[in-house]
């Protein structure tokens, strides 16, 4: 299943990012003036991890959903960045290398070492509890209320995607 | 204006001053402002950025923050305590802020029936209103109007209306058509239930969107809130609210008849003194007569217009009465946030020992799929087998809902803790609410006739509300009742107070039985009564 960038501008809008005109702008992350700088390749990285496998499309995805996030909210921006450096940090203690370098099985390993798995999201907690918030559920809440990732569960107008009034009047066969 | 520049000061030569900026308050300013006179409304919270409000969805949505949150509730300024055998949690049950509760409000919309208002004369219990609902009905059509309702007039147990609904109704949902065939079997009969919420374009909003979380928050404005009148009522009809002016204290004169000025406090740490000719309280069931009690005097040494010593007492609310559970094919839950489908045909069923209760098709069974993505109780972290995990989860969930009635009671009330205070100092709300015999056994007969429902459609049901688990709808009816005699009653059926010649009351405590529709409508209708009764006292 193909993600999309519509399914990420999609996901941006029904976090009150208001796309449209900013749409362009809103692409291109490498283009980021803004400081601090958010590692793009640990974030896609994570997201590989967390969304299903047969998920194509993470990396534009990612990146649109993360730039419209943090365009013109730096506060927002620092909290992704700084828990981004955490997981990256603790890749390389525990396994000599970048996040993004490893292979799936010893970044699905970092994540839960950091406990990343089973702790309570909190933006003003302790790191793991940081990871969770800015990073974690950060990414799940793009795809799980984006009609991509909703549709892959059974639903293409999840909670939180404005998807209209047809879509609950239909059948499963419909 | 930055905020800070907020002009908070008093308004000379005012003629009405309302308390609370919730819907009954908004309807009262937009109704006496688009008159001609000159308003004052008082609003203890802040004005919401409607900007803000996808940031509010998303609050509401990740667990990282809890139901308080959403609209900012909690803290000093909200204090409470429970005296009574329930807790009840008061503050899921409201919202302070320009637009009132209805900002998290499911925004459905009910007329009482005709059997409501005549409880005592029909089956022997409870109490009669003062007025019919021959009395309310033009107002509730202009309530409907005035609130954009999308309905259809294919209730067969609804009381008589002699207008169309302003919006046609949402289409039943692909559950309802599941739930259809098995009430169909058991000859109970479904019809689409009122909204106050756009099934198209309307009055300047937009249709709804689709975001699934009306409760509490929705992004698109398509469900009503109170800020369409406040906002009205402010730019075009001339009308002023202060925001972030919680009213202390309401001072009567020498007499001891007529009020003369509110108390408020400001952020700045300062009180100031509205004056007008005539006052309405819109604070909601539990603010009206905490500050009805808190404004005890020489001559009103039980609290104002309390002569009746029934100022707080007779709280009523609607008791849930819900089933779920899984049915061994897709349900489609969760697109939208709203009911489609009811049955009131239990309604007026009534007798001595049972109430009124309504029956509820809910649209959104069951955990969301970002619900079940989002929280560390979730077995699997992520991956392919949070995938299969959210499969597993959403997707086949179905359930009920349905309101039950409690009969007024003078021990279920609302009283001052002078043991502890709020922000400014003033004793906070003290609920003491129980369930009695009756609302049990209501209940308990919501709960037969679900599990009838759900047994024919072949759910395999995993919980029950019964009357152990029942919670209250958040609807705070009849702290300070209606009715002819002073000696029983808080206000007259004008909605004006017996003691106070200018004071009205225009919000659900004002109701003498609360039957088991949701209360807004009838709010909405009674706050429009009260309009022309102080209109004509002006
Ligand atoms: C979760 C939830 C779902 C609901 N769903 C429905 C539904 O589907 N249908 C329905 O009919 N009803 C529903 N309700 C109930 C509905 O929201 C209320 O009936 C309605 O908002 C009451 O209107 P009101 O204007 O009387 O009071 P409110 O809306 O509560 O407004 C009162 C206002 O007065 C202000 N105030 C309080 N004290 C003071 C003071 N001392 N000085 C100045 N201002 C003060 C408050 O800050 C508030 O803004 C729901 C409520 C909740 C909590
Ligand atoms: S589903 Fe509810 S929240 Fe969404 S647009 Fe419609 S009314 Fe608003």
């Amino acid at each position: 299943m193909e993600l999309t960038r519509r399914d990420a501008l999609a996901a941006l809008a029904s976090t009150g990012i208001v796309v449209g005109a900013g749409a362009a702008a809103v692409s291109r992350l490498d283009d980021q003036r803004a400081e601090p700088a958010v590692d793009v390749d640990t974030l896609v990285a994570v997201a590989e991890v967390l969304y299903p496998t047969e998920v194509d499309g993470v990396r534009e995805f990612v990146e649109t959903f993360a730039a419209g996030r943090t365009a013109d909210r730096p506060d927002y921006r620092a909290g992704m960045a700084d828990a981004l450096a955490v997981v990256d940090e603790r890749a390389e203690s525990w396994f000599d290398g970048p996040f993004a370098t490893l292979d799936r099985e010893d970044r699905d390993a970092t994540l839960r070492q950091l406990g990343a798995d089973a702790i309570p999201p909190d933006p003003a907690g302790r790191p793991p509890a940081r990871v969770r918030y800015y990073v974690v559920n950060e990414l799940l809440y793009a795809f799980y209320t984006s009609p991509t990732g909703g549709s892959l569960v059974g639903t293409e107008n999840p909670i939180g995607h404005p998807g209209g009034t047809a879509s609950y009047q239909r059948g499963p066969d419909a | 204006m930055s905020r800070g520049d907020v002009d908070r000061t008093p308004s000379p030569r005012t003629d009405v001053c309302i308390v609370g900026a919730g819907p009954a308050g908004a309807l009262v300013a937009h109704r006496l402002a688009s008159e001609g006179y000159d308003v004052v409304v008082l609003e203890a919270g802040p004005r919401f950025d409607p900007a803000n409000r996808l940031e509010r969805m998303e609050r509401h949505i990740r667990p990282s923050h809890g139901p308080e949150d959403v609209w900012d509730m909690g803290g000093p300024r909200d204090a409470y305590t429970n005296a009574g055998e329930e807790h009840y949690p008061l503050n899921a049950a409201r919202v302070k802020g320009v637009g009132g509760t209805t900002l998290h409000w499911q925004g459905m919309v009910f007329r009482l029936h005709e059997s409501d208002f005549e409880r005592r004369s029909r089956h022997g219990v409870e109490r009669d209103w003062p007025i019919g609902y021959d009395d309310l009905q033009p107002y509730y059509a202009e309530a409907e109007a005035e609130l954009g309702v999308a309905g259809a007039d294919d209730n067969p147990f609804a009381p008589p209306r002699s207008e169309p609904f302003p919006m046609p109704a949402f289409r039943p949902s692909y559950s309802d058509s599941l739930f259809a065939d098995a009430c169909e079997e058991l000859g109970i009969a479904m019809h689409s239930a009122p909204n106050a919420r756009n099934s198209e374009a309307h009055d300047g909003r937009s249709a709804c969107q689709g975001y699934g979380t009306c409760k509490p928050v929705c992004p698109s404005g398509a469900k009503y809130d109170a800020t369409v009148h406040v906002s009205k009522a402010e730019e075009e009809e001339g009308a002023r609210v202060i925001d972030r002016a919680p009213v202390q204290r309401i001072e009567h004169d020498r007499s001891g008849e007529t009020v003369e000025a509110v108390v408020y406090a400001t952020p700045d740490g300062a009180e100031h003194r509205q004056e007008a000719r005539q006052f309405v309280l819109a604070a909601g069931g539990i603010e009206i007569p905490r500050l009805l009690l808190l404004s005890r005097s020489t001559q009103h040494p039980d609290g104002l217009a309390n002569s009746s010593g029934a100022v707080g007492r007779y709280f009523m609310d609607h008791l849930f009465a819900g089933m779920g559970g899984e049915l061994d094919a897709p349900t489609r839950q969760k697109h939208v946030g709203f009911i489609t489908s009811e049955s009131h045909q239990f309604y007026d069923e009534v007798d001595g020992s049972v109430g009124p209760y309504k029956l509820e098709f809910l649209n959104y069974a069951g955990p969301s799929p970002v619900d079940v993505a989002l929280s560390t109780e979730s077995e699997a972290a992520w991956g392919d087998a949070l995938a299969e995990e959210i499969r597993d989860t959403y997707g086949n969930r179905i359930a009920m809902g349905g309101l039950c009635g409690q009969p007024p009671r003078a021990e279920n009330r609302v009283t001052l803790n002078p043991d502890v205070t709020d922000d400014h100092g003033n004793p906070v709300p003290d609920i003491h609410w129980s369930l009695g015999e009756r609302e049990r056994r209501t209940i308990e007969a919501a709960n037969e006739t679900q599990a009838a429902i759900m047994d024919e459609l072949g759910v395999d049901v995993d919980w029950t509300t019964g009357p152990e688990a029942t919670g209250p709808a958040f609807h705070h009816m009849g702290t300070t009742r209606m009715g002819t005699d002073p000696d029983e009653s808080v206000v007259n059926p004008r909605l004006r107070t017996h003691d106070l010649d200018n004071c009205w009351i225009a919000s659900s405590s004002t109701f003498v039985t609360g039957g088991a529709l949701n209360p807004t409508l009838t709010i909405a209708a009674l706050a429009l009564r009260a309009a022309d009764a102080v209109s004509e006292a002006l």
